[in-house]
């Protein structure tokens, strides 16, 4: 046999994809409206991990260690989370069109965080978990209108996403009218998919929790993933439990799905592009895949922000937008080659 | 319902019998097992397999006959495990099969089916290291002894230069045969194949049905094939199932089974059934070239 997917060439290979990710969030904490040189980076960092924190300058401090770096560790955790996402509903549907913005999972948990906000606005840790019963509701009901006779219907499965997410953007409008003009303007670019506001700690590391939890409750059904490709039937008769392994990445990838949308929410297409580059990379084998998804879903939304805070400087455009017109070409280039 | 083609004892024997006295050397055991279809609960039923009854052992090969909508595929299902009988039960090894966990299930029994689609390009070595799966825990990767026994699988069909080969590129043929050494590394002691000769030409056919007789043999199989390919039928299986709109008609060995008169209302076609020098039956079509020309 050839080519075989061991463990050492997955970790190997992810080892490889964390190097460049640190480039990138190198390039990230470098470049803004303040770009900071290489050595004044290396330099301000050393002082800070020897402690010698008097030498540190205040700008340092201020745009780094507050701005930039919990920008760029939220952007590595929404990539992440919204890639292996990505791949898990990819899987989950039998469609590699699957994206948590495209089946309108996305709009269905920003429905649920915005009403959240509206209802609750004194208890923060209430919106990541009303985005997670708003993408579970949303994917429930994709799943439902996309079956026929049964089977679940490729086409009918996407349009139904799409008009899933139509109706929702309309629920979103009609939810944000009541809000006062003041909110509109930040409660817009946060729709759009905007990484600017920082979480309060304490959501921080709820996020970090359930992060792990989740994806690591998808990879443990790694390789039940790559059976459950080729049919459900097919899967039953490989061994796989189905009904167990359907309910664990149903309930993993709407908790993912949720996170990331309560946090900054709907960033298009990453839980489309990167798994779809990364399977052209690495082949789509889902014990590698939902590891190097996580790791280039954190280079994407890094990346994209980046740009977006550097191109039109000093105005910064929502990271959403960024990964938006990254992505669409790419969606439709996917779906025409489907159909050819 | 009567069974011809099943011994009077036989049937006697295995209708007094629990799991665990049943004749030594059954494999799979179906007794009165039945089925049915229905939309919604209390609704009619749309399709129903009635009671059936046989016997499968090691190193048999049992084609499980009819034309299209007999119960084929239903059957099929049942012995696999993937639906519960509503009455009966079927059994391999005295255990009941739609109650076996879906690992210890796909470690025992391994199912060809019609057709498979991909979503995503598969090479076929990597296709036939699936049927390692299910004797794999589930962060797993394959051991050399997991690719050895895929490799062994491949060679075993005579498909060894396809490994590299991707999936939708192959032929009916070499398609079929990379499909059926993934089944063979599941290391089963069941092979269920539905209708497995489907797509290909008559070379094809007759190469994989001396190819199922052989592993049949070779590796102490019990190999069942869901067809309605008479003629392949009565040359290459030990055991005939003949299924005829949901009722189980007849069991029993070619020559037991292949009477004209069965076999025309069955498959609704003029047919004649000479039995060959060696006891095999063979089916003809009746020459009514005057029916056409009214």
């Amino acid at each position: 046999m050839t080519r075989p997917l061991t463990l050492r060439r997955t970790v190997w290979t992810c080892v490889g994809l964390t190097i460049v990710l640190l480039g990138v969030v190198l390039l990230a904490l470098r470049l803004g409206a303040v770009p900071f040189s290489l050595e004044a980076l290396g330099q301000n960092v050393w002082w800070l991990l020897t402690r010698q924190t008097d030498k540190v300058s205040t700008d340092f401090r201020l745009i780094m260690v507050e701005i930039r770096l919990p920008r760029i560790l939220l952007g590595i955790l929404v990539g992440a989370a919204l890639s292996v996402a990505g791949a898990g509903f990819q899987a989950l549907l039998r469609n590699p069109l699957a994206d948590p913005y495209v089946l309108g999972v996305s709009s269905g948990a920003a429905v649920g965080a915005i009403i959240s906000m509206l209802a609750a606005p004194r208890y923060p840790w209430i919106t990541p978990l009303a985005a997670f019963v708003g993408a579970a509701a949303t994917i429930a009901a994709v799943y439902l209108l996309g079956r026929r006779e049964g089977q679940l219907d490729s086409s009918t499965l996407l349009l139904a996403g799409i008009i899933s997410a139509s109706f929702l953007s309309a629920i979103i409008i009609f939810l944000m009218t009541t809000l006062a003009s003041r909110e509109i303007r930040g409660m817009a670019f946060w729709l759009m998919g905007d990484l600017s506001t920082a979480l309060p700690p304490g959501l921080l590391w709820i996020f970090v929790v359930f992060f792990f939890a989740a994806t690591g409750a998808i990879y443990t059904t790694a390789s039940d993933l790559n059976l459950l490709l080729s049919g459900e039937r097919e899967a039953m008769h490989l061994g796989v439990d189905v009904t167990r392994v359907k309910l664990v990445v149903y309930v993993s990838a709407s908790i993912l799905t949720g996170l990331a949308v309560s946090v900054s929410g709907a960033i298009g297409y990453v839980g489309l592009l990167v798994p779809h580059v990364i399977r052209m990379l690495f082949g789509s084998d889902y014990r590698l895949l939902i590891p190097t998804a996580a790791i280039g879903g954190a280079i994407a939304v890094v990346f994209a922000d980046t740009l977006a805070r550097t191109v039109v400087a000093p105005t910064e455009l929502p990271v959403g937008a960024m990964t938006a017109i990254a992505g669409a070409p790419v969606f439709i280039y996917l779906l025409r080659r489907r159909l050819a | 319902m009567t069974e011809p083609g099943v011994s009077p004892a036989a049937r006697s024997q295995a209708a007094a019998s629990g799991a665990a006295a049943k004749p030594p050397g059954v494999r799979v055991n179906v007794e009165q097992a039945s089925y049915s279809y229905t939309v919604r609960r209390q609704a009619a039923p749309i399709f129903t397999l009635e009671a059936t009854t046989f016997q499968a052992r090691d190193r048999e090969l049992v084609a499980v006959l009819g034309p299209n909508a007999s119960g084929k595929s239903t059957l099929l299902r049942l012995m696999a495990g993937s639906i519960a009988p509503l009455t009966g039960r079927v059994e391999l090894d005295g255990f009941e099969t739609s109650r076996l966990d879906p690992r210890t299930r796909a470690q025992r029994i391994a199912m060809v089916q019609q057709e498979s689609s991909l979503i995503f390009p598969a090479r076929a070595g990597d296709y036939v290291l699936q049927g390692r799966h299910p004797h794999g825990r589930s962060l797993w990767f394959e051991k050399e002894e997991d690719y050895d026994i895929a490799n062994n699988a491949l060679v075993q069909v005579g498909a060894e230069h396809l490994q590299d080969r991707w999936m939708h590129q192959l032929s009916g043929g070499e398609k079929q045969r990379v499909v059926l050494a993934r089944a063979l590394a599941q290391q089963p002691l069941v092979l269920l194949l539905d209708e497995p000769t489907l797509h290909l030409d008559i070379g094809a056919q007759v190469d994989l049905m001396i190819r199922l007789r052989r592993l049949a043999e070779q590796n102490r199989y019990t190999v069942i094939v869901v067809t309605h390919e008479l003629g392949l039928a009565a040359e290459f299986a030990d055991q005939i199932v003949l299924l005829h709109r949901g009722k189980c008609l007849r069991v029993g060995t070619p020559a037991e089974v292949y009477r004209q008169d069965v076999l025309e209302q069955v498959f609704e076609a003029p047919l004649d059934v000479v039995i060959g020098p060696e006891g095999r039956p063979h089916v003809q079509i009746q020459g009514r070239r005057e029916q056409a020309h009214i």
